[in-house]
């Protein structure tokens, strides 16, 4: 009588949780980690043949070994964590600005033409000041020139601001050529003089930059919380329809939105020429435009995320070189040792958000 | 072998929701047997389950005498098992036979000749009207489920699932549909209607299973059952359904609606030189097979719906000589001309409200720009989510709760809330008891009462004929995106009404 026609159950099954307690959204995490730590060490040792301790503890120096490394790591991430907030309130609103690369590009652009063509004819608070103006009116414009496009014809915004970097990079390594006329490169920018460097204060050479993000980092926080502009960009990435529902101007909210994301990418351009490089080369943004959206996705937009995350990949990054030069082993050894905890990192995130669920033997033999 | 179907101890679940818990429910060879319940007590879960489409987390199926592993739709069209889904899987640019021969068995020969002499025959059998070389984008929704059904019947299906069939159609294509039904009954098929039409229920089935929140209830023959007792059953406790119709106490005109003309995005007439009056402290019911401008016509009132040269929509505020033109006003300057316009639209998450936000910002919508501060003020919104809560027993975990994890009805108690707490002058609701259980529909009818006896002047946009006359006092009829006449909601018949959704009358009706 128990006889079974057609179908077999599924061997596995995938099924979405319910909202996940704070519990379930910190374990796995924690473990992806350890796991991620144990096939690293794995790696490390059958194919580099080195003992992952020391290499681990290697990695640790790399962050935290001198207290120059570690200012220097803090740049690293107010520079990657400032792109972050950049890109959070563009984000929010579902508008998707690849450009970051390009709008820091122009931003440092701007503060760069300032320090060369103002550099003697301006006291040095007031340069700074200027330097700053310009640096988020470039980026301002650099952001809202897709966003025009987008409002107006209803183009793709992520091929807009991803090519919009190529122009920014083409037109920079225009400049650059224009500035340094003669000279085989442009070298640090008002050397003698360092009219409008920042200065170090407290002792610190990159305490302003990280005083200034901090400040970005909580003002951003209250904006999109708080303010009536940050209401209206949530209303907007949550759903256009109700937007125009309750009478938001779309395309208003769009362009003034996408200035400010670009406005603050100017801004990091600025922090990056004049409190760390001195300089500007088509390399100024150096790909932290890119690393910055999975800073600001995988902090799901939340400035206070966004800095450990920043740490985190700069933690890696830093490790990671040091890895390189104190073992000798080339970059792509490197890669995958760091490849390897993003991986597990992004991966768990399935599992925070579903659940399998395996054949069960038991049904059938109970029946 | 006495049962065609048998359920035994059927559960599913979805994360921490019970879907069916416990269900045993057995069909008979050659019956017409209705699954009863409310919006989300499980019947299309349970049946999803018969067709394959999910898989029970414990329990049994037996079909004709033998226990079953159904994992696939195609284990289901084995076994003689059939679904007719509440949207139609059908590809537009094939024709009828087209369809029908999709996802055949790959080993049979494809001749679409056989296909369609074979699907032919079935349609003679049991008196389908189907054109088997038209092709479906130019079909009209009961063609389509006309075709759904003979595909079905066409893999051989013994038993024949329909989910919601009559959820889009008129009264006169509902019983042509019930016809057909009965023919495949006699047949000796077994057919299991899904619905919540207690009049549809007692009218085609002979027995009736009832669900509560996942639960089976029982199963009743039809010839013992009566709307309440299946209410009773279905509620599990008793309901009145009465709406109260007061007369329209001393009627004022609010909205003037003239030679309104809309055209799609595609450049087609939706809305095609609609007029007519809307008065306070009366409920206009719009009629219509769904798709004839309805949707359009709200949306141009509340100034989301751009409209033709010469479309006029006059608004008569206490001043009755100075009427303000709304066409050409976004919402926001409607609202800010003072002029209180609520307007509960169709999708309530996807346009009257903002699903992954709480009560709180979602009563922010249209408050949050108050006041000269930079930033948001939530206090007021906060006070009035609690008040909402309160009043309409609102059941949420907390006002903080996102409302797309709250029930149907949840969701439109704090959509319709929040619109009558503007203190409309005009209120326009769409569908505004679509998917909800029937308490919160007549809820809503009350409430909907409520603000017509304050002199509010409200336009329901409705799909079920039952209600539509028994709520509202005048009815206007959509068809073909012109007003295909204005009739007296207390003597007007549902006959008539079907009539008026389905053929427009030459040179129809101007008021």
């Amino acid at each position: 009588m128990k006889e079974m026609v057609t179908g077999k159950e599924p061997f596995v099954r995938i099924i979405k949780r319910d909202v996940p307690s704070k519990k379930d959204q910190v374990i796995p995490r924690v473990l992806a980690i350890l796991a991620a730590l144990v096939v690293d060490a794995l790696f490390i040792f059958f194919v580099t043949g080195l003992n992952p301790f020391a290499v681990y503890g290697v990695m640790f120096q790399g962050t935290f070994g001198t207290s120059i490394r570690f200012s220097w790591a803090l740049r690293d991430l107010v520079t990657l964590l400032c792109i972050g907030i950049a890109l959070a309130p563009a984000f929010k609103m579902r508008f998707w600005n690849v450009g970051a690369e390009g709008q820091v590009l122009m931003g440092a652009l701007a503060t760069a033409l300032c320090m060369v063509y103002l550099g003697g004819a301006l006291p040095t608070a007031l340069l700074l000041v200027v330097m700053c103006l310009a640096s988020l009116l470039a980026g301002a414009l650099w952001g809202w020139i897709p966003a025009f496009f987008k409002a107006k014809w209803n183009t793709n915004e992520t091929l807009f601001t991803l090519m919009m970097n190529y122009v920014a990079t083409s037109i920079v390594a225009c400049a650059t050529n224009i500035m340094r006329g003669q000279a085989s490169s442009l070298g640090k920018l008002n050397m003698g003089t360092q009219a409008g460097w920042f200065p170090s204060l407290l002792g610190q050479r990159y305490n302003i930059n990280i005083i200034v993000v901090t400040l970005v980092m909580f003002l951003m926080f209250f904006y999109l919380k708080y303010s009536k502009q940050g209401y209206e960009i949530s209303v907007v990435g949550e759903s256009e329809n109700t937007a125009r529902y309750v009478g938001i101007r779309v395309k208003r909210v769009l362009m003034r939105t996408m200035c400010i994301s670009g406005a603050i990418c100017g801004l990091c351009g600025f922090l990056i020429v004049a409190g760390k490089d001195q300089t500007i080369s088509t390399n100024t943004a150096g790909g932290n435009g890119f690393t910055a959206i999975i800073v600001a996705w995988m902090a799901k937009f939340n400035p206070f995320y966004m800095a450990l995350i920043s740490f985190l990949l700069v933690f890696l990054s830093r490790g990671a070189s040091e890895i390189a030069s104190a073992y000798g082993l080339n970059d792509f050894a490197v890669d995958i040792i760091t490849g390897i905890i993003l991986f597990f990192l992004l991966g768990c995130e399935f599992f925070i958000q579903y659940r399998l669920v395996f054949r069960e033997k038991t049904r059938k033999e109970a029946q | 072998m006495e049962y065609a179907v048998q359920l035994k101890h059927v559960t599913k679940t979805f994360g921490k929701v019970v879907a069916n818990k416990d269900v045993s429910l057995d069909v008979r060879y050659g019956e017409i047997l209705s699954l009863l319940g409310e919006n989300g007590s499980g019947k299309t879960t349970l049946m999803n389950m018969l067709s394959g489409i999910y898989y029970p987390d414990s329990g049994q199926i037996f079909v004709e005498g033998k226990q079953v592993e159904i994992s696939a739709p195609k284990d289901a069209y084995a076994l003689g098992i059939g679904m007719v889904h509440q949207h139609f899987k059908l590809v537009d640019v094939f024709t009828a036979t087209e369809n029908i021969a999709l996802g055949l068995d790959k080993k049979e020969k494809f001749d679409q000749k056989a296909v369609k002499a074979k699907a032919a025959a079935i349609c003679e059998k049991y008196h389908f009207e189907l054109n088997l070389d038209q092709k479906v984008y130019e079909m009209s929704v009961s063609q389509k489920q006309t075709l759904e059904i003979v595909k079905v019947l066409y893999r051989g299906a013994r038993i024949l699932i329909l989910d919601e069939p009559t959820a889009v159609l008129t009264p006169q294509e509902t019983e042509k549909l019930f016809q057909v039904i009965r023919n495949m009954r006699r047949d000796g098929k077994s057919v299991i209607i899904i619905t919540h039409k207690l009049h549809e229920v007692l009218e085609i089935s002979d027995r009736v299973a009832i669900l509560r929140r996942g639960e089976y209830i029982g199963t009743v023959d039809t010839k013992d059952a009566t709307e309440s007792s299946l209410t009773e059953m279905m509620v599990g406790e008793k309901v009145e359904l009465n709406i109260d119709r007061t007369e329209p106490v001393n009627p004022k005109k609010r909205l003037s609606i003239q030679n309104l003309t809309v055209y799609s995005r595609e450049g087609v007439k939706i809305l095609d030189d609609v007029s007519f009056d809307a008065f306070g402290g009366e409920i206009l019911g719009i009629a219509g097979v769904s798709g004839n401008g309805q949707k359009e016509l709200l949306e141009a009132i509340a100034g989301l719906q751009p409209a033709a040269k010469g479309s006029k929509v006059r608004f008569f505020g206490e001043d009755q000589e100075k009427p303000v033109e709304l066409l050409g006003k976004s919402p926001k300057q409607i609202r800010d001309a003072g002029i209180h316009l609520a307007f509960v639209p169709e999708d309530r998450l996807g346009m009257g409200l903002v699903g992954s936000m709480g009560m709180i910002e979602n009563m922010m919508l249209k408050s949050y720009e108050n006041g000269h501060s930079f930033l948001t003020d939530r206090k007021t919104p906060r006070e009035l989510a609690e008040q909402i809560k309160e009043e309409l027993h609102v059941v949420t975990p907390s006002i903080q709760t996102p409302v797309s994890r709250l029930s149907g009805g949840n969701v439109q108690k704090v959509l319709v809330g929040r619109e009558i707490a503007s203190s409309p002058i005009v209120l326009m609701t769409a569908y505004a008891v679509r998917g909800l259980d029937i308490n919160t529909s007549y809820t809503i009818y009350h409430l909907l009462g409520e603000q017509k006896e304050k002199g509010v002047a409200v336009i329901y946009v409705g799909e079920d004929l039952d209600v539509l006359l028994e709520l509202c006092d005048r009815i206007l009829v959509l068809c073909g995106g012109k007003v295909n006449g204005i009739v007296d909601g207390r003597t007007t018949t549902k006959e008539d009404v079907g009539m008026r959704m389905t053929n427009l009358k030459k040179g129809a009706t101007r008021q």
